[in-house]
């Protein structure tokens, strides 16, 4: 189970990440959550979308580097400690996070968080064992 | 593909050594008289050193003679150094003027023709027959690229399509549409090419491309394979420079092993720059020519700049002449940062090796007294990660890669795809914001 994460490589430069903005906008893809990780000369841009494969396509045909990746997506009760409990079950099983991001959930009145682990299944299951949700592509927007 | 050797003129090409000296030893004479009678600023040269044509009696006498720079050239633009009345004149080019003042370079008809010989040598050596297509993308015009191969293909009695360079994808449309057996441009020109066929959904094996014949500029082994797996094609080298000709004063054979250089109309010499001593085969230095077959501007030892070796063992496809070990670069493309001398080439060699296609940049610049040097790479899906940790990785890598290569550290910084510019002629490399 997992949620397919859609990145790009931005330049930092004026204009970088307005062009692929643009170019999802233009074919109507809808941006569900996004992060970016920065350094001086470039930005990674991740975002979860509702087509992820077509923008893909969208993006490399502007000759922008992409890549998909499937990413851990959870949901998280809105609560103080929510997201403790999660993170403190990853960190009890020696599990490294590499980036999170938190989103609004389409479903009411919760959040949703990603987490990019390296193993993937493991953190998925001590997750679910904890309480957490997972969730799949499907249940973040209707089809 | 057949692979039979071919030859344009054998009688030189896979001549005896002493039947070539005796040839190179008349011209010469032939040459230092009329330098010596026709052209004032070698008739002061001779007199400042003592020398008078008559002490030129064999091809060992070229050490006695000075060298010529291309300041001359420039110092007496445009026809200062022209050793034959003006109606004897039929051609003129320009060199790009990329390091300067433009200089100026005369023809007589018997100087297309040798010039025309090289060209047509370089491109029987590359396998082209009189039933080949001939696409000649070098520029036409004052630049000696294309009409160099275009006289050498129709020379040689193959067709020329004289496309020029520009208009990439018309290239790709010719190509396809002309059948165009063999393609002549600069390298970085070829490789554009190359990827465009690529976007355009091209299947190059699919085309009767089979060779190309790419100089103008200093390009690695790994441009060649990236050349050769893009096209699907054999890619040879071809030297030359306006001041002695045009392309076709040396070439590669189907060995890949060094450049014949047609020496009985240019002769080769290898030096080294600071002392102007000449040096053993197989060590590189400074190459320097004569214009030994030449009418119009017969240079006497004109130092080229480039750096490159000589070997004059047999080659295994049956040429005695001598050859020319792949050339570096010239030195106007050398850096000197923080004292280390650094050839562009060698920052392709360093993707090519690293399996990226060579596009780069090289920034130049200086930081209180510290030169600092940046190679602009562009990202590519092979390199991309959602993660910058696996950026970065990829990264110290290349920078680890370029300064065992340079031995200079250099900044590696990661641009967009197809963000530097692609040239239709000679790429510019480097930018040198230390002269600014």
């Amino acid at each position: 189970m997992s949620v397919q994460q859609l990145s790009v490589f931005v330049e930092n430069k004026q204009g970088g990440l307005a062009e692929v903005t643009r170019a999802l906008a233009q074919e109507k893809i809808n941006i569900l959550a996004l992060s970016i990780a920065d350094t001086t000369d470039y930005g990674v841009l991740r975002m979860i979308v509702d087509r992820p494969e077509e923008a893909a396509e969208i993006l490399k045909a502007q000759n922008a580097a992409v890549a998909l990746t499937d990413v851990l997506a959870v949901k998280m009760p809105n609560h103080p400690g929510g997201l403790d409990g999660a993170v403190q079950a990853l960190s009890k099983e020696n599990i490294g996070i590499e980036y999170m991001y938190a989103f609004v959930c389409p479903l009411p009145g919760e959040a949703c968080m990603v987490f990019r682990v390296e193993d993937r299944e493991k953190a998925g299951k001590v997750l679910e064992d904890a309480g957490y949700l997972q969730l799949v592509t499907s249940d973040l927007y209707e089809r | 593909m057949d692979r039979e050797e071919r030859y344009f003129q054998p009688d030189i090409e896979c001549a005896e050594p002493e039947v070539l000296r005796e040839i190179q030893s008349k011209r010469l004479r032939e040459m230092a008289a009329r330098c010596y009678d026709h052209v004032p600023f070698y008739r002061r040269k001779f007199d400042e050193l003592g020398i008078k044509p008559e002490d030129i009696r064999s091809i060992d006498d070229i050490v006695k003679l000075p060298f010529t720079y291309k300041t001359d050239l420039r110092d007496h633009f445009p026809y200062g150094l022209v050793a034959v009345p003006k109606e004897e004149v039929v051609r003129v080019h320009a060199s790009s003027g990329t390091t300067g003042k433009q200089t100026v370079v005369a023809y007589t008809q018997h100087d297309i023709d040798v010039w025309a010989d090289g060209a047509a040598r370089a491109l029987a050596a590359a396998g082209c027959t009189k039933s080949d297509y001939v696409h000649v993308s070098y520029g036409y015009g004052l630049f000696t690229g294309g009409l160099g191969l275009h006289y050498g293909a129709e020379k040689l009695g193959a067709a020329a399509i004289p496309v020029s360079s520009g208009n990439t994808k018309r290239q790709v449309q010719i190509l396809q549409d002309f059948g165009s057996n063999i393609l002549c441009c600069t390298p970085s020109y070829a490789a554009y090419i190359g990827e465009t066929c690529r976007e355009m959904g091209v299947d190059t094996t699919k085309i009767p491309l089979r060779a190309g014949l790419f100089g103008a500029e200093a390009w690695s082994e790994g441009m060649r394979e990236n050349i050769e797996r893009l096209l699907n094609i054999d890619a040879y080298d071809i030297y030359g420079l306006s001041e002695i000709a045009g392309p076709g004063v040396a070439y590669e054979c189907r060995e890949k092993q060094g450049l014949h250089v047609c020496e009985d109309y240019f002769y080769p010499e290898i030096i080294d720059p600071d002392t102007g001593e000449v040096l053993p085969d197989g060590e590189y230095g400074e190459l320097v020519f004569t214009c030994i077959g030449k009418e119009a501007l017969p240079l006497i030892r004109y130092r080229t700049r480039d750096i490159s070796a000589l070997v004059r063992e047999k080659c295994a496809c049956g040429r005695t002449v001598a050859r020319l070990k792949k050339l570096k670069g010239r030195t106007d493309d050398m850096l000197i940062i923080r004292g280390v001398n650094v050839f562009p080439s060698q920052v392709e060699y360093v993707l090519t090796e690293m399996g990226l296609e060579p596009n780069y940049l090289i920034v130049v610049d200086r930081e209180g007294a510290l030169d600092t040097m940046e190679v602009q790479v562009e990202m590519t899906p092979k390199m991309f990660s959602d993660s910058v940790k696996d950026i970065e990785s990829y990264e110290r890598r290349l920078a680890a890669a370029m300064q065992s290569t340079l031995n200079i550290a250099a900044n590696v910084k990661l641009v967009a795809p197809k963000s530097l510019s692609r040239s239709e002629g000679k790429a510019q490399r480097v930018i040198d914001r230390r002269k600014i």
